[in-house]
């Protein structure tokens, strides 16, 4: 494709290109929520409590506080790696 | 309708041990049809809810004109994934059998978010370009394979009928602890479920998609209330959280008379942590298959919406959470919920609980919050089924040539028949029925996973392999749940776990039938790309899985479906 080309043809075929070190790092983020909660072994236990709680629940509420926050992060950095590609240019896009 | 008329007509007075209840509560009745009323109106008047030109389309009707915007989304998911029978069931099982059984809905409703968050944005962009609103239909649009495409439907539309019959067991469960439904004649017994479900049928047929859309407004304001004053007051007044967690291990520790074993789980012991963690995972990978959870996806107006949501969803999870723990808070209140008939009835614990520890008008609310949360999911669940029915089996099977508005004449009135047999269902067969359906309603809709989002990445897997592995899924889900014997009544249905083969250890069904799923899927696959089989024609390219709004042919649609139909 030339750089001299104002309009060049995108071919919609393709992935739109992708910060994929981005990618990953939001891949991670969403992970470990659900890796955290899979491994039931390490929350399945009644100490230490907190205001009552045994430590089993109050950990999965903190989770449910944590994955969010976990989640926004990610949100931002996908919408950041993979900036939209307007679906212009081909041949389909005048209908 | 006047307390003392419901009460006389109920045939009360007679027919209930004097310790099981106090009969009809006046109060809590009428604050509960009041708000019912109130928000009946609503629904009719949704239509008017970002008026469109026309509701002679499937996109306008069900889908809404596919324009909703994050906190609408979030209303309608949330209307739509935590419904009345979460909020009956969740804590009954809490009370009756404890943590693997009842608060999985936790982790479960914690790490959707995540999964849902990867996936979700492709298919919203797929869907907007090709004017799918099914799943089937992606996969139809993906493979031309209109067996898997039917199986898909079909499985979509099974899955969700015994669901909707459950928020009419939550509604009743409700009516039963205030008083009226469920003993005396037939007519006072089934009348009152039977002229919420009319009024539901006649907005969501009038208003579609926008009925449920502003109704879950006021359910999850009443819902909040309601929780936040409980789970404020509640634990106060039974003796704080230390008591009741005392209560509760005291409980579950307990033996069983019948069964002769503990009667529940306090915190996960080694032999439950795969029970617990597959239930989790399972169900968190099956929610968003429904076809009314797609539903509520499609009609978000552009492609991150829905990620947005997955971050501001588990506000949910945590009220799921602490009502959970109401079940608890039940056990050490001493709560007995005894049913209309005189047995103990688990599922009425929650209502049951209100009603002992609120003031009447109170837990009229409280009990308003309940039948109402069971009516918006109802009503998605219902369009959500039609949708299904009407693109992927009456148009695809039944009678090609369609025209749009005919298309949303057909689903408008199978959304009718929907919740005209889910109210069948309920009024003529047992409970348990309802249960066990929609414990293997959850098994099956898992099994469409590989189909539809494995699809969304690759289309390497080949359609027969996949329509293969779905069948013996099927199959071998449907067979091993059939072979859950409940320990205290010995019958069929009894649980959704049993032991994973390989592992040995006791696990939720369906994913091992996912499992096997995808290992039949992969290994048929590279035997047919070896034969050189045709795989299908794909109508989608792979910038489509990337579109937004304001791509071309993506737009919110309320001109006629097939105007938004891009060319194959």
């Amino acid at each position: 494709m030339s750089a001299n080309n104002p309009a060049p043809a995108v071919d919609h075929d393709t992935v739109p290109p992708a910060n994929t070190g981005m990618l990953v790092a939001a891949g991670i983020l969403l992970a470990v929520p659900i890796i955290a909660l899979m491994w039931v072994s390490s929350y399945a236990k009644k100490g230490p409590e907190l205001a009552g709680f045994p430590f089993f629940y109050w950990y999965q509420f903190l989770w449910v506080l944590i994955t969010p926050a976990f989640t926004w992060t990610a949100f931002v950095l996908v919408r950041k790696a993979r900036p939209h590609r307007a679906m212009t240019g081909t041949t389909e896009a005048t209908r | 309708m006047s307390a003392t008329a419901a009460y006389a007509a109920s045939g009360l007075v007679t027919a209930v041990p004097a310790t099981a209840t106090k009969g009809v509560n006046g109060v809590a009745l009428t604050v509960l049809i009041v708000l019912f009323a109130i928000v009946t109106v609503m629904g009719f008047m949704a239509t008017r809810f970002r008026r469109a030109e026309s509701m002679e389309s499937l996109d306008e009707w069900g889908l809404g004109g596919r324009s909703f915007g994050t906190w609408i989304t979030w209303f309608l998911l949330g209307g739509d994934l935590y419904t009345a029978y979460t909020f009956v069931a969740v804590p009954a099982a809490m009370f009756a059998s404890g943590a693997v059984a009842g608060f999985f809905a936790v982790p479960y409703t914690i790490i959707a978010y995540p999964i849902i968050f990867v996936f979700m944005s492709r298919l919203w962009s797929v869907s907007h370009r090709h004017g799918y609103v099914t799943t089937a239909d992606f996969v139809q649009g993906r493979y031309s394979s209109k067996p898997l495409s039917l199986a898909i439907a079909v499985t979509g539309f099974l899955a969700t009928m015994p669901y909707i019959a459950l928020q009419l067991v939550g509604i009743q469960a409700v009516l039963e602890v205030a008083g009226v439904g469920g003993a005396g004649n037939w007519l006072a017994k089934d009348a009152p479920l039977f002229i919420a479900f009319a009024l539901l049928a006649a907005y969501t047929y009038a208003s579609g998609l926008r009925a449920p859309a502003v109704i879950a407004f006021v359910k999850d304001l009443l819902v909040y209330l309601v929780i936040i004053v409980a789970i404020i007051y509640l634990p106060h007044k039974f003796g704080g959280w230390s008591h009741i967690f005392d209560a509760a291990q005291t409980k579950m520790a307990a033996t069983n008379a019948v069964t002769k074993k503990p009667n529940g789980v306090f915190i996960p012991g080694a032999k439950q942590y795969w029970a617990f963690a597959t239930l989790g995972l399972g169900s968190a990978m099956a929610l968003f298959m429904y076809p009314h959870s797609v539903t509520a996806v499609l009609s978000s107006k552009n492609r991150n919406t829905i990620r947005r949501n997955a971050a501001i969803l588990p506000a949910y999870s945590f009220v799921l959470a602490l009502l959970a723990l109401l079940g608890w808070v039940a056990i050490a209140a001493g709560t007995k919920p005894i049913g209309l008939d005189g047995k103990p009835n688990a599922q009425l614990v929650i209502p049951q609980l209100f009603e002992d520890a609120f003031p009447s008008w109170f837990t009229g609310v409280a009990f308003a919050a309940v039948a109402i949360g069971a009516l918006v999911p109802a009503a998605i669940m219902s369009i959500a089924a039609a949708n299904t029915f009407t693109r992927n089996i009456y148009k695809e099977w039944i009678k090609p040539t369609a025209s749009p508005a005919e298309e949303a004449k057909v689903s408008k009135l199978v959304s009718l028949l929907v919740k005209a047999v889910a109210l069948v269902f309920v009024l003529t067969l047992d409970k348990q029925n309802a249960i066990n359906f929609q414990l293997l309603g959850g098994i099956w809709i898992l099994q469409t996973f590989p189909a539809v989002v494995f699809s969304l990445y690759t289309k390497w897997f080949h359609r027969w392999g996949l329509l293969v592995g779905w069948a013996v899924a099927m199959v071998y889900g449907t067979m091993k749940a059939y072979q859950v014997i409940n320990p205290a009544t010995g019958k069929h249905f009894g649980g959704s776990t049993s032991l994973i083969p390989v592992i040995g250890e006791l696990g939720y069904i369906a994913l091992t039938a996912f499992v096997i799923n995808v290992l039949i899927a992969a290994v048929l696959t590279v035997v047919l790309r070896a034969a050189k089989v045709s795989n299908g024609v794909d109508a989608t390219i792979k910038g489509d899985y990337f579109a937004d709004a304001g791509d071309p042919r993506v737009q919110p649609a309320n001109v006629g479906v097939h105007e938004v139909t891009g060319t194959p």
